[in-house]
């Protein structure tokens, strides 16, 4: 019942919500990411990012964490829209939607799936400022977020 | 094999993929990036710090020390940043 799209055009995290919950009555939960370009931080601004992908891996790679999320947590949906090609800041990157009974599950997984998103699944982005571009460097702190999740027993688990 | 090259090791390379048959003793992912270092300068500038680039075999993420044989489509690219 997941939905997985890769795609250039912009996504409408509203109306993939409403795709997901209609003429649902088993969700009580409902966690909604979108992991958006942001126009710089520090210095020069960004022009645009440029989001190169692995064709094929990219599709199979976030199908094997949701299929990990669903074993890992009672889910009732789940959504995850990635996009590539150039966007401009202030334009979505990404949408993770769980729905789950209680929020619990629906939080986890989200964070769970964005955490292997960032270190998994085989995208790269390259930022442009000013007419020169720059590969994007791979942090430590999004490796650490998606390790924990391997020390971590779903909360279902621990709970029994 | 089909070899695929993605972000700055396809940039250094010069090329988004291409077809090779490495030798009897290249057998594991890190034997093909040395091998693969010494076909040129620009292989040897991408893989300069073989530490740093991430490969896959049949799109699914490996380990260097992982069997290449029977492998029909062999990835490297350096760490991911999506999300």
């Amino acid at each position: 019942m997941a939905t997985i799209r890769l795609q250039q055009e912009d996504f409408d995290a509203a109306a993939e919500t409403a795709a997901l919950t209609r003429g649902r009555t088993d969700i009580g939960a409902l966690v909604t990411f979108t992991g958006i370009c942001r126009g710089g931080d520090s210095g020069e601004r960004i022009a645009a990012m440029t989001l190169e992908h692995y064709p094929g891996m990219a599709e199979a790679e976030i199908a094997r964490h949701v299929a990990e999320a669903e074993s890992r947590w009672p889910l009732a949906g789940v959504t995850v829209i990635h996009r590539y090609g150039r966007l401009v800041p202030g334009g979505n990157i990404v949408l993770v939607v769980t729905a789950a009974k209680h929020r619990g599950d629906a939080f986890a997984a989200a964070e769970f799936l964005m955490d292997y998103l960032k270190t998994r699944a085989p995208f790269w982005k390259q930022e442009e400022r000013a007419g020169a571009t720059a590969w994007v460097a791979a942090t430590e702190a999004d490796d650490a977020a998606a390790e924990r999740w391997v020390a971590q027993p779903a909360s279902r688990d621990a709970a029994e | 094999m089909r070899i695929l090259y993605f972000a700055w090791v396809r940039e250094r390379i010069g090329k988004t993929e291409e077809a090779i048959e490495p030798p009897a003793g290249v057998a594991t992912v890190g034997d093909l990036m040395a091998w693969l270092a010494e076909r040129g300068e620009e292989y040897a500038y991408a893989f300069e710090h073989p530490n740093t680039i991430r490969a896959a075999i049949d799109q699914k993420h490996v380990r260097p020390d992982a069997a290449i044989a029977g492998a029909r489509e062999i990835a490297f690219f350096p760490p991911m940043t999506g999300g």
